[in-house]
Order: structure tokens, then C-alpha cells, then sequence
């Protein structure tokens, strides 16, 4: 079952290309590694999917659950399920880490036709899931992300596509900055997250996070082209002998 | 991104329309229009008024007719046609108001879609309501269940009858007649508004309200309300305004005076909604306000926490005179501007007394071509031994064609006294809205979300009943300004 197809995408930042004909397929259960040095357009692929405004793609296709949602705006396409969790998470100052929780999780209810949780419900599927994803629950009371360390931030960006289940993530680099104990922790959260339903595309830089959260196909993007695809080991072989040999090759 | 501005586009078009924009349908009785001597004689007259009020107002008037419109302020407004204004409109009504199911059912009708309800079944538990309805008060709520506790909550017409010296003592007391253009105006012309006196060592039982209405056309509102607390005594005060939505321009020029007595406490909070005008600046309410406090006994303190995002142009400095050793003095406000509207508005605190103290937080949002002003006074005079000022300023713009700007005056006349002044000046980002729309908020619901997280240390500190109100009302007034 198909979560995400995407044929041939073009995609040009200030008249430059910066995507040059990615096709991706991605199914249910499934979970993707996107891998590639600095700059060769790994964000930009990902806040395209995410409909970021100034990321509209050129020419190609992009298909979500079967429907072509281009001309989605951000927040249906994140009601819809698709999830980013942010290279770098941005501070709200003054919004309460809580409320704005509630309401992410209740717009995506809300689509979905669920009923929305009132304020103490929901605190209390916080608690559970914050738990589960060792966030503590004083950093729920500070404002989204201000004051958060480097780790507190993935985590809590971890901790927001727990609740929201989303059907498909896209982690932007979510182990960049991490010591090991925190990606261990990342890792736990994104594994329990995990299911036969849903489907992740994990971008990184590093084989490390690979150790943990174990890809099924890995792809190599360089300067806006997948190079290459495979297995696990092509994460090991990028590892060893670096991203030189892929692109001279091709 | 072509879907997102025809979806703010399509949310602008739908929501453009300021919610209490309508007009109630009520038999009124008016003065002529225009403003004389007689027409002075006319309103004290409908009210039953004692002579030296009378004589007040002419002695008001007089000293308008020689003065000036304030120049200072950054607003920009052509000149009032005062001879072109109704000062005086009441609802009709036959004889004396015994109830409250005396009152004309369009008014309670109003009041109720305002979402004030004042008939007894429904009325706001907690919160006691004075409504009034272009120039006159037409209920009041609670009446007997306050007066067990001795406080006193009337309408001010029905305070110069009842108790004429308690008025007479304080009506000016902290805003003199001839303090500016629009208190000598208010002075002269002023037809009702609410009187509160809350006796030595009583904490009121509820929070006080009241309620303004602007219905008629070409009708002024010129409110006026005196707020007395003596000794220990405490009361927190909460005013709201709306008024239809007309092509031509409306003014409102209240006065609110405060007085606390030794250790006592005030708390005044208003939520000002009145017409801002359509989005190319048609129309609107000109609020032209002065409202003071005097902190007259040791450790007194008055609190003004204001939410205003209506009228066309808001000219407002909520301010406390502190004359009691070890006052307090506090202003929290929030100013949002959107399409044309222009807000000059901040406050002043004059220190006179000992280790008196104050705080001033405001937050300005300004959005569309809007133009949003902090103007601040913080003068230490020389008896004010060891006082201290703290002062914070933040703006915030929403687009690029809006305007923000931070006058501070400062005066400091002792070496020991303290004086803070901090101010920043942000942007709603791109990025922060992008994070927001992520997570499945549209762009309404994050803009509304980010400001008040922007606003929140002055959201706090109104009062549990209305704070709910108010977030709603921030996201309301900013509605179409993200594209
Ligand atoms: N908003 C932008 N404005 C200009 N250039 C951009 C913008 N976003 C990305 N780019 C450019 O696109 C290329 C890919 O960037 P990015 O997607 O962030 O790479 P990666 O995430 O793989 O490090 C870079 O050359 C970067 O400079
Ligand atoms: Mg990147």
C-alpha cells in the first residue's frame, strides 16, 4: 500500500534548481533513510512534501495516500497525516508547550472525526505519552521550545508524532546534535511509534542513527538527485568510504 | 502559494464583518443635535440633577469653548463637527425601573447576543453587570446581594440623587475639569456611567462590570465613572464596549476617576471592542478616554490591565497618581491595530510618595497598514524617596506596511529612586508560522496563538471570567492580517 509517491520533482529556489527529478516511492511500513552531505537538498525536500510556502515544486508529482496534494495548504496536509519533525524546531515564546500540543492533536481529531480531548483529558494522554518518551512534565509547562536544549527539542519534537500519530514522518536530521544517550532516546520513541501502518523518512547525516532505527532502503541525494539507492548496507558503505565514490561515479 | 492567499482571502471575506456590528431598534428620546448652553441645561434637567452640578457642567463647558484639541498624540483625524453630534439619547421608557423585567426586551436582546446576559436566570454567576445603553444606564445586576455587603454600585445619575455629597466630594477629585480637551468636554456633557464605593475593611464579594453600548447614530458616548475604596477595602472592576458598524465616525470621551484610601486595592481591567472602522479606515469609534487613578493612602494600589483592539483611533493613558507611602501603581496592557486603525495609548505614574512602586507591561501588535504607539510618563518627584519603575515595552509587527512605535518620558528627581526601561521589537516569522501549520493549526489559529503567547504576562492578569473572552477576541481582530 502506497504512502507516498513521488515521480520526477523539480523544484527551483530563487531560479536555481535545488531538486532535480527525485522519485521516491515510500509504503506502508516502511521506513526510508535519506542520507546526503550538507546542502544537497534534504530540507528542501522535506518542507516541499510539507507545502512550505516558497517550496512549490516545478514540475512532477506528488502523491499521498493515492491523492495528489499539491495544492494542499501545510495544515491539511498535516491533518491529513504528514508529519515533519524540524531540523531545527523554532521557540513560541509565551505559548505554553501544552496548549499548543492540544491544539495540534485536536486539529488533526478534528479531521479525523474524532471528538477533541477537553484540557484535563488531555493532560492526561500527555502524562502517558511523555512518559513513554522520557519528556518530563515540567518541560511541558515552559514555552514550545524556548529555553529547550539541542536534545529537548528532537525529544519533544519526538513526542509531538507520538501523539499525533501520524501516517507518514519525515525526521529532518532528528539525531544531528545528539549525544548518544539522546539518540538512544529518540530512537526508543521513534521504534515505539513504529507500526505496520504508517511509514518514516529518516534524513540524516550519519550511519549512527542507522544503528538504532534500522532503514529498509537507503538513498543517497546529492546536489538535488538520488545517486543511488539500496539496502543498509549502502548507509554502511557512505559510512566508510564517504560520499566521494557515489558521486564520481555517477 | 496561490491556495494560501485565495484561503485567506475566502477567511477574510467571511469573517471581515466585526461580530456586534448590528443595531437595536428602540423608541429613543434625543436632545437636538448640537452642543450649547441649553442643551447642558437639558440633560442635567432629564436627570433631575442638583444645581451644583449644573453649575459644574456650564463652568466645564466654558472652559472647553476656550480650549484646544491635544496635538501630541500620533493619530491622524480630521477635525469633530461638534455641533453635528446627539449628546444626549436614552431609550424610552415610561416610568422608573423597578426590575429588571422592566427593561425594553430589544435592550436585554442586545445585551444578551454581546453575551451579557442580564436577566436574573442567566446572569454571569460571580459578576455583577451595570448596562449602559447609549447615554443612559439601564440595568444593574446584583444590586441587593451587594448592598448586604455594604458596597455601593449604581449607576452615576442614580448616585447624584442618592448620594449627592459622596459625588460631590470626588467627581474631578483625580481629573480636573480642564486636565484636557475631552475631560472638559466629558465634564460638561457626561450622562451616566457607574458609581462604585466600597466601604473600609470590605473586599467586594464579586467582580463589577459594566457594560457600554453605543447604538444611535451620530450619538457621542461621554461615560463617566468614579470608583471610591476606603481603607483595606478591595474591588475588581471590568468595563467592555462595543458599538454597531456605521460609515461615519463615533466618539466616545470618558473619564474614569479611582480613589484608594490606605491599603486598599483597586483592580480595573477593560476589554475595549468598540467599531475599528472597515479595513480601509470608513468609519469607527474615536476613543478619546482619560482615565486616572490616585493611590491616596500608604500602600494603596491600583492595577489597569486593558485589552484593547477596537476603535478607529484610541487615545488612552490609564494612569495612577502615587501620593501614599508605599503605593503601587500597575499598567498591563494590549494594543492591537489592524487595517487602518491608529492607537496612541500607554500611561502615566507619578511618583510623590515614599518607596512607592510601579510596573508597566505593554505589548503592541500591529497589523495591516495599522499605526500602534506606546506612550509612557514616569516622573519621580522629589519626595518619592527610594521609588522604583519598572518599564517593558515589546512590539510586535504583522506585515510590512504596519508601524510601531515606543515614546518613553522620563523624569527622575531623586538619586535614590530606580528607573527600568527595556524594549524589543519583533515579527511574527515565517518560520514560527510554518511550525504552526505543521501541526495542523491554519493560519487564524496559529496568528492567534503566537500572539497571545506574545501577550500572555498582561492576559494573566485579567480577571478567569473574561481572559477566555479576550484570547478569542486577539485572534478575532487579527483575522485576514497573515497572507
Ligand atoms: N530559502 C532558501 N533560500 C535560498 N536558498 C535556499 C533556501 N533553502 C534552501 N536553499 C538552498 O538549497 C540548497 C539545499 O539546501 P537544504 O535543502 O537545506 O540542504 P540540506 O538539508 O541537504 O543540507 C542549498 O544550496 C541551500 O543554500
Ligand atoms: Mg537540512
Amino acid at each position: 500500500m502506497s504512502i507516498l509517491k513521488i515521480k520526477n520533482v523539480h523544484l527551483k529556489i530563487e531560479n536555481k534548481p535545488i531538486l532535480k527529478g527525485i522519485s521516491l516511492s515510500v509504503n506502508k511500513g516502511e521506513i526510508h533513510a535519506v542520507m546526503g552531505p550538507n546542502g544537497s537538498g534534504k530540507s528542501t525536500l522535506s518542507y516541499m512534501l510539507a507545502g512550505r510556502e516558497g517550496y512549490e515544486l516545478e514540475s512532477g508529482e506528488v502523491k499521498f495516500e493515492n491523492k495528489d496534494i499539491t495544492s494542499f495548504l501545510p495544515n491539511e496536509r498535516a491533518n491529513a497525516g504528514l508529519f515533519l519533525a524540524f531540523q531545527y524546531p523554532v521557540e513560541l515564546p509565551g505559548v505554553s508547550s501544552v496548549n499548543f500540543l492540544r491544539e495540534a492533536v485536536n486539529s488533526r481529531r478534528k479531521y479525523l472525526g474524532k471528538e477533541e480531548f477537553n484540557h484535563l483529558n488531555f493532560v492526561k494522554e500527555v502524562r502517558k505519552v511523555a512518559d513513554e518518551m522520557f519528556v518530563k512534565d515540567e518541560m511541558l509547562k515552559r514555552s514550545v521550545n524556548v529555553g529547550f536544549s539541542g536534545g529537548e527539542k528532537k525529544r519533544f519534537e519526538i513526542l509531538q508524532m507520538a501523539l499525533l500519530q501520524p501516517v507518514l514522518s519525515i525526521l529532518d536530521e532528528t539525531d544531528s546534535g545528539l549525544d548518544i544517550d539522546a539518540l538512544k532516546i529518540v530512537s526508543h520513541g521513534v521504534n515505539k511509534y513504529k507500526n505496520n501502518d504508517n511509514a518514516i523518512i529518516l534524513i540524516t547525516h550519519y550511519q549512527r542513527l542507522l544503528d538504532y532505527i534500522v532503514p529498509d532502503f537507503v538513498h543517497i541525494l546529492v546536489d538535488g538527485e538520488i545517486k543511488r539507492s539500496g539496502g543498509p548496507e549502502l548507509a554502511k558503505y557512505v559510512e566508510k568510504n564517504g560520499y566521494a565514490g557515489i558521486i564520481n561515479a555517477a | 502559494m496561490v491556495a494560501t492567499s485565495e484561503t485567506i482571502k475566502k477567511v477574510r471575506d467571511t469573517t471581515k464583518k466585526y461580530k456586534y456590528g448590528f443595531t437595536t431598534n428602540v423608541n429613543v428620546e434625543k436632545a437636538p443635535k448640537g452642543l450649547n448652553e441649553d442643551i447642558i441645561r437639558f440633560i442635567s434637567s432629564k436627570k433631575s440633577e442638583p444645581k451644583w452640578l449644573l453649575e459644574w457642567r456650564l463652568m466645564a463647558y466654558r472652559k472647553w469653548l476656550k480650549m484646544e484639541k491635544p496635538n501630541w498624540a500620533k493619530v491622524d483625524f480630521s477635525d469633530i463637527n461638534y455641533q453635528d453630534i446627539y449628546y444626549y439619547a436614552a431609550p424610552k421608557q415610561k416610568k422608573k425601573l423597578e426590575s429588571l423585567d422592566e427593561v425594553d426586551p430589544e435592550i436585554l436582546k442586545t445585551y444578551e447576543k454581546l453575551g451579557i446576559p442580564l436577566t436574573e436566570q442567566k446572569m454571569l454567576a460571580g459578576v455583577a453587570v451595570d448596562a449602559v445603553f447609549d447615554s443612559v444606564s439601564v440595568a444593574t445586576t446584583f444590586k441587593e446581594k451587594l448592598s448586604e455587603s455594604g458596597v455601593i454600585f449604581c449607576p452615576i445619575s442614580e448616585a447624584i440623587q442618592k448620594y449627592p455629597q459622596l459625588v460631590k466630594k470626588y467627581l474631578g477629585s483625580v481629573v480636573p475639569v480642564s486636565d484636557n480637551y475631552y475631560t472638559a468636554l466629558n465634564s460638561a456633557v457626561f450622562t451616566d456611567g457607574s458609581f462604585v464605593l466600597v466601604p473600609k475593611d470590605v473586599k467586594c464579594p464579586m467582580e463589577l462590570s459594566t457594560y457600554f453600548r453605543i447604538n444611535e447614530q451620530n450619538t457621542g458616548q461621554f461615560e463617566r465613572t468614579l470608583i471610591v475604596v476606603e481603607d483595606s477595602g478591595y474591588v475588581s472592576y471590568l468595563e467592555g464596549c462595543t458599538a454597531p458598524q456605521r460609515d461615519e465616525n463615533q466618539l466616545h470621551a470618558a473619564v474614569v476617576e479611582l480613589v484608594a484610601m490606605k491599603d486598599a486595592q483597586i483592580k480595573y481591567s477593560t476589554v475595549q471592542n468598540w467599531y475599528p472602522g472597515d479595513e480601509n479606515g470608513k468609519g469607527g469609534i474615536y476613543n478619546f478616554v482619560t482615565k486616572r487613578g490616585k493611590c491616596l493612602g500608604d500602600r494603596s494600589k491600583i492595577s489597569w490591565t486593558q485589552v484593547e483592539t477596537g476603535s478607529s483611533i484610541t487615545w488612552k493613558y490609564p494612569s495612577c497618581i502615587l501620593m501614599g507611602n508605599q503605593s503601587v501603581g500597575e499598567f498591563y496592557s494590549v494594543a492591537i491595530t489592524n487595517n487602518a486603525q491608529q492607537a496612541d495609548t500607554g500611561t502615566k505614574m507619578i511618583h510623590i510618595g515614599k518607596d512607592t512602586k510601579s510596573t508597566i507591561i505593554s505589548k503592541g501588535i500591529s497589523a495591516g497598514k495599522s499605526s500602534n504607539t506606546y506612550r509612557g510618563q514616569v516622573q519621580i518627584q522629589k519626595t518619592a524617596n527610594k521609588a522604583r519603575n519598572f518599564t517593558q515595552c515589546d512590539s510586535l509587527l504583522i506585515g510590512d506596511k504596519c508601524s510601531a512605535h515606543t515614546v518613553p518620558y522620563i523624569a527622575q528627581n531623586v538619586a535614590n529612586a530606580k528607573v527600568e526601561h527595556e524594549a524589543t521589537t519583533s515579527k511574527i516569522s515565517d518560520d514560527q508560522l510554518f511550525y504552526c501549520f505543521q501541526r495542523g493549526l491554519d493560519s487564524e489559529s496559529a496568528t492567534s496563538l503566537i500572539v497571545n503567547g506574545f501577550c500572555k504576562e498582561v492576559m494573566k492578569e485579567l480577571p478567569m471570567e473574561f481572559a477566555v473572552e479576550a484570547q478569542k477576541l486577539i485572534g478575532i481582530s487579527l483575522e485576514g492580517s497573515v497572507g
